[in-house]
């Protein structure tokens, strides 16, 4: 089965079976390994990209259910690593080892879409869906309050999926 | 003489039988073309066909529109959708306007045999004449495709079409809607599509024994085809009432703020049927199903959804701490909220239609086979978890959302979740 979908704003078409995890095509496919492996289940987080801006895990989500959209990756968030979220990692020096930041970074951009001055009870239970083996969880909620103050969160070119009441669709 | 009485008897009887039983078949025309109809016509049956959702029951091959083919298991067998497209051999192209008028509100072919009621004519009787000529005119100017699907697999005696007419007598009644001159326009409109050609209660009304809908049951929701149609009257279970607002969103979007997202027959019914339908017409639906939900106004549902959140966060289940972990690691990421912004695209779990319903089947096939883009919402997606939780696990996050949700346990968890790893 022929799947296409855009990846960092550029045309992916794919001859895999349906059920393909989008990893895989992001990875062994597209070639972009920013965006890591972890679990394989769903349940790290490791794995994390943009599904129309949103966050959702690419391990266990299928090139199937995502034909026609828009995904981003770590290397598409920002323009040459700049998102204010990739900044205030940074300034806080939040990795340690660094596997599991690019998936932790792609969730944080979804937490502050939804919640743009979050609390700590709001990062702990947005981001507890995240495992780091390092312990950087103080640091990375750090640089999430650090990102929280400095604008726009979303990813680069995102397009914004329809909310509910946002909007008038214009169907008449 | 009493011999003569009887024998008099018995010949009533068989004439009485023959004249419910026997329809005459109605006359082949040529198939009209597709010019003989206005182009007002055909578009108004278009939208018309959308409020009806004709498509997705006859059509099983996307290539193949309106071809029939799609099966509905029945207990008493399986039964295939016919095909309706204007082919002369497979489809209704030899149909005039009264033959297909009578088979929309009487459920007879063309040819006199009775259809069964999966069709449902038992909605479409109250379809108004003019909306059945554009409704013909729509049909019958669209592509004539050379199909035939798969033949009704029915146990005897339900094979035989003649005993639907011993159905009719006890549970149809054929009849124009009629509109209540105390209510509005808008309400009278909505009331009309949904018990007209929405056939709303096909899926949302609990069935007997006989496959008719339960008449006192109407709207108190129901297991179609594995997917739990919720009561949308007031026995529903959820904590919000719909309001207008709300029911305008999801009918119009696929997702609302309170209650969740359309899946299963649902989604095709907003994505492909309702989205050719006006704006004005979806607001008369959502006026309509207000009224029979007895909803509460926006500000007032605002509250009772902030309320009810604040209540499940706050709610300890110091005996089932697995749900709970396991909730805020795969679940929260994507479904927390803060109490005072809930998000449709943050589904409020403890609100959830799929989690308050009196069946755990929505919550564990969407938990466990996830929701494509688009069935939902509109660029929202979610991956299905089977891999990830166990059997144990997922029975100690359904008890766990249900107990945040302020509902009563579900039974048998273990065999409804069994049950949804096959779907």
């Amino acid at each position: 089965m022929t799947i296409q979908f855009q990846l960092n704003g550029e045309a992916i078409s794919l001859d895999v079976p349906e059920d393909t995890p989008l990893l895989w095509a992001i990875r062994d496919h597209a070639g972009l390994t920013g965006t890591k492996f972890g679990c394989g289940i769903g349940m790290c987080g490791a794995c994390t990209v943009h599904l129309n801006g949103r966050a959702t895990r690419s391990c266990i989500t299928t090139v199937g259910s995502v034909d026609g959209q828009q995904i981003t990756t770590i290397e598409g968030l920002g323009q040459d690593g700049e998102h204010p979220l990739q900044q205030a990692w940074v300034d806080a020096q939040a990795p340690q080892c660094g596997y599991c930041q690019s998936g932790q970074i792609m969730q944080a951009a979804t937490l502050l879409q939804d919640f743009p001055n979050p609390t700590d009870e709001q990062i702990n239970q947005i981001m507890s869906g995240n495992l780091c083996r390092c312990m950087a969880y103080v640091r990375i909620r750090k640089a999430i309050h650090l990102a929280a103050g400095s604008g726009d969160s979303s990813s680069a070119g995102a397009p914004q999926f329809y909310e509910p009441g946002q909007e008038e669709m214009s169907n008449a | 003489m009493i011999k003569k009485i009887l024998s008099g008897l018995i010949v009533i009887a068989v004439v009485v039988a023959f004249l419910i039983v026997w329809k005459p078949a109605i006359d082949e025309i040529d198939r009209p073309s597709a010019d003989s109809f206005s182009q007002d016509q055909i578009a108004k049956g278009k939208l018309l066909a959308g409020l009806g959702n004709c498509a997705s029951c006859h059509t099983s091959d996307p290539s193949k529109p309106l071809a029939g083919g799609v099966d509905f298991p029945t207990p008493f067998g399986t039964l295939y959708s016919t095909n309706i497209s204007p082919h002369a051999e497979q489809g209704i192209g030899t149909w005039s306007e009264e033959a297909f008028v009578r088979a929309m509100r009487e459920g007879v072919s063309r040819d006199g045999s009775h259809l069964y009621p999966a069709f449902p004519y038992t909605h479409f009787t109250k379809v108004t004449d003019e909306d059945l000529s554009a409704l013909y005119a729509y049909v019958m100017s669209r592509q004539a495709v050379d199909h035939q699907g798969p033949d009704n697999q029915l146990d005897f005696p339900f094979n035989l079409r003649m005993l639907q007419a011993g159905w009719k007598t006890l549970f149809f009644d054929e009849e124009r809607f009629q509109p209540d001159d105390r209510k509005g326009d808008a309400w009278n409109r909505g009331a009309y599509i949904a018990e007209g050609l929405g056939h709303c209660t096909a899926c949302h009304s609990p069935r007997n024994a006989f496959g008719a809908e339960i008449a006192d049951k109407t709207y108190n929701g129901a297991v179609v085809d594995n997917w739990y149609a919720p009561a949308l009257n007031t026995t529903h279970a959820a904590p919000v009432p719909w309001t207008e607002d709300e029911l305008y969103q999801y009918l119009r979007s696929g997702g609302s703020n309170w209650h969740g997202i359309a899946a299963g027959s649902m989604s095709s019914v907003v994505h492909k049927g309702l989205i050719e339908a006006p704006n004005d017409d979806i607001r008369a639906l959502a006026v309509y199903f207000q009224d029979l939900t007895g909803a509460v106004d926006s500000d007032e549902a605002a509250k009772v959804a902030a309320a009810h959140v604040r209540q499940a966060q706050e709610a300890m289940a110091p005996d089932n701490r697995t749900g709970e972990e396991l909730f805020t690691s795969a679940c929260a990421s994507c479904h927390y909220n803060a109490h005072s912004s809930l998000k449709a695209a943050r589904p409020e779990l403890s609100l959830n239609s799929a989690v308050t319903a009196p069946d755990p089947v929505n919550l564990l096939r969407i938990t466990l086979h996830g929701i494509d883009e688009p069935t939902g919402l509109r660029g929202l997606a979610m991956p299905g978890f089977r891999s990830g939780l166990s059997d144990a696990d997922l029975i100690a996050l359904a008890r766990y959302l249900r107990q945040s949700s302020g509902q009563p346990p579900w039974e048998n968890l273990e065999q409804h979740v069994q049950d949804a790893r096959q779907l």
